[in-house]
């Protein structure tokens, strides 16, 4: 009778209901529409930067990450590799043999990123192909580069020039090479389009003078969200002793870092909207029950006791709440489906910033389900938390009182 | 401010010897503090037996509604005793007599307060939804209520689809529903035309005789006080006058 009660008194007072649950209902979509997208771009930002480089995880030899040199390289054994695919989530790993090299033309020398690849493996994980702007994708056999296009334009080269490659091998030997440049890639980030140049593994590791040694074995997921159980996962079945399996946050904490610190931001601005929600449902709780103090005197007066008028005006409370949630999720996610799938493109300084991260500068939405669990948790919470502030007045009613109103 | 709690006009209203008590005050004494203190019941003692048929009459600001309230646990009085189905209603917590009052008054108010959301129906089971009735005797009971207050047809109609003599009528079913040790009334005829005071009256009299069901009621309404068996006049918080018929 209680639930049938609220029920109804919420569609005594039609134009109320709809002004509370509109309030709510606008409320929980702007969050949420913020949340998504926020959620979108961090998502797409590290998707551009595993998907470009590291993967969702690699494996090295134990101690790399930290002292980067060739002598941390591990032998590249099918073994290692087996156990490796043997986690159903590992689609690919590709192996890579890197390290720091001077590159110089006729004219002019800089300093370079090289890295030996697998030009099949590579494409899988980066798409490396498709960031061609002049020459032809090596094959594995080649003897040639694949450079960025910033480096072309230091070192004032095009297709079919040569490079000299001049670093510190293996076990401290002297690496040199002339490569010719067989093509030129365009990479979203300029500090890489300035520093990278590819060389397919076999030459890279006779190059460097690391037969058959690597670097990495960056891995290639089904799902990113599958990270942590691959790492945990691997760190069991591999000798841990001689190698370090890492996720993508390790290897890139500042990424996280700097979307948590934009999140500051954006928390700022939910908080606000919460507050708005928050101030709402008060007031329509307080206006619910200023209004009612003759009809809860009444019911009380009957025998009706103040703790199920209390459950009644909760019920209310739910019912409204729970009405805007789902009508705004009605409304969100066609919403931002379309978003995902067309996402909002940035321009001027927005995309010069994002540019320079080498990250895509667009906005698309997020449809993570934890991001509407999250909204209606909080507009729940909040509901409730309003709720047991303003109760005590229905607590405080006195029949006798109430019915002179 | 000289607040009298005696005068020589101030009578004890009692109940025949030997007659079973459903209301009995001692000594009840009820003061609203403000700028200027009133007095609204001053030593007012009374007995009421079960199956009375009384009316508390008297001018505006004599008391009545006041001393309703105290009868009815509405409203605590500042010193003497309610003692209500023979328990004494001074000491009893709030929610203790919350139940008190649902188990043992059944109230009708001037303005009918039925639940505006309820059909008529609904607003006669209420009261025993709180008792917690099986469905089935609720449905029974609110039907057999409907149909001796005269408006058995309108069971499913809202009270805002009845007028307000149909509405009191359902305000009286509600109130006999939980089957109530006695039945306070406070002015129930004030918002009805001649008719529907004539037909309240006759039901509600013939509740009185079939089941010897209490009633207590303050008026105004001459029409109500020439029916009443007993008249009790009020006059600043006193019992001027307790008359038989």
């Amino acid at each position: 009778m209680v639930t049938k009660l609220a029920w109804r008194n919420l569609w005594r007072n039609k134009r109320r209901t709809f002004i509370v649950i509109a309030a709510i209902m606008f409320a929980v979509l702007l969050s949420t529409v913020m949340d998504s997208l926020q959620a979108g771009v961090y998502e797409n930002n590290i998707k551009n930067m595993v998907g470009f480089y590291t993967g969702y995880a690699q494996v090295h030899q134990k101690g790399y990450w930290d002292d980067q040199i060739m002598d941390n390289t591990f032998e590249d054994v099918e073994g290692l590799k087996k156990e490796i695919l043997a986690n159903s989530h590992v689609e690919e790993v590709v192996s890579r043999l890197e390290s720091f090299t001077l590159a110089a033309s006729r004219k002019k020398t800089t300093t370079t990123q090289l890295i030996g690849f697998d030009p099949e493996a590579e494409q899988a994980l980066t798409k490396l192909k498709d960031k061609l702007i002049a020459g032809s994708y090596p094959s594995p056999e080649d003897r040639a580069l694949l450079i960025g296009e910033g480096v072309a334009t230091k070192l004032e080269l095009g297709i079919g020039d040569s490079i000299v490659l001049m670093g510190q091998g293996y076990h401290g030997v002297s690496a040199t090479g002339l490569y010719p440049i067989m093509a030129i890639a365009k990479f979203g980030s300029p500090e890489l389009n300035k520093s990278v140049i590819y060389l397919p593994l076999k030459e890279a590791q006779y190059f460097y003078g690391a037969e058959n040694r690597l670097t990495s074995y960056a891995l290639l997921l089904d799902k990113g969200s599958a990270v942590d159980e691959v790492v945990a996962d691997l760190q069991q079945r591999l000798d841990t002793h001689a190698y370090e399996v890492m996720n993508w946050n390790e290897m890139m904490p500042w990424l996280l870092q700097m979307q948590q610190a934009d999140a500051g931001g954006n928390k700022v601005m939910m908080g606000i909207l919460y507050l708005v929600i928050g101030f709402v449902i008060f007031g329509t709780l307080l206006m619910m029950i200023q209004e009612r103090q003759y009809e809860f005197g009444v019911v009380m007066a009957v025998g009706m006791k103040k703790r199920k008028v209390a459950l009644m005006t909760l019920i209310e409370m739910l019912f409204m709440t729970l009405i805007a949630i789902v009508s705004s999720f009605t409304l969100t996610i066609p919403l931002l489906w379309y978003f995902k799938e067309n996402p909002i493109q940035l321009g001027g300084e927005m995309e010069e910033v994002y540019q320079q991260y080498g990250f895509e500068a667009i906005m698309p939405a997020s449809l993570d389900p934890s991001i509407f669990y999250y909204q209606a948790i909080v507009v729940f919470v909040l509901a409730m938390l309003v709720y047991a502030f303003s109760i005590n007045k229905i607590f405080r009613i006195k029949p006798v009182e109430a019915m002179r109103h | 401010m000289d607040l009298n709690t005696e005068t020589n006009s101030q009578i004890s209203a009692s109940a025949p010897t030997g007659s079973e008590l459903v209301v009995q005050t001692i000594d009840l004494h009820k003061i609203y503090q403000g700028v200027e203190p009133v007095h609204a019941v001053n030593g007012v003692n009374l007995e009421i037996a079960a199956g009375e048929f009384t009316a508390i009459v008297g001018p505006s600001g004599s008391g009545k509604t006041t001393l309703l309230n105290i009868i009815g646990g509405l409203d605590r009085q500042d010193s003497g005793d309610v003692i209500v189905a023979g328990a004494s209603l001074a000491n009893l917590p709030e929610s203790v007599l919350t139940d008190f009052r649902l188990n043992n008054i059944g109230f009708v108010f001037q303005a009918y307060n039925l639940i505006p959301v309820l059909t008529a129906q609904e607003n006669i089971e209420f009261t025993m939804l709180l008792q917690k009735r099986p469905k089935e005797e609720r449905e029974a009971r609110s039907t057999e209520l409907l149909n001796a207050v005269g408006i058995g047809g309108l069971g499913d109609k809202r009270p805002s689809q009845l007028s307000g003599g149909q509405q009191q009528r359902v305000a009286v079913a509600r109130a006999l529903a939980p089957k109530p040790t006695f039945i306070l009334a406070d002015e129930p005829t004030a918002n009805l035309d001649s008719h529907s005071t004539a037909t309240l009256l006759d039901i509600m009299l013939e509740l009185n005789k079939k089941e010897g069901m209490t009633f207590i009621f303050s008026t105004h309404d001459q029409r109500v006080i020439d029916r009443a068996r007993r008249v009790i006049t009020l006059e600043d918080g006193q019992i001027v006058s307790d008359e038989r018929r």
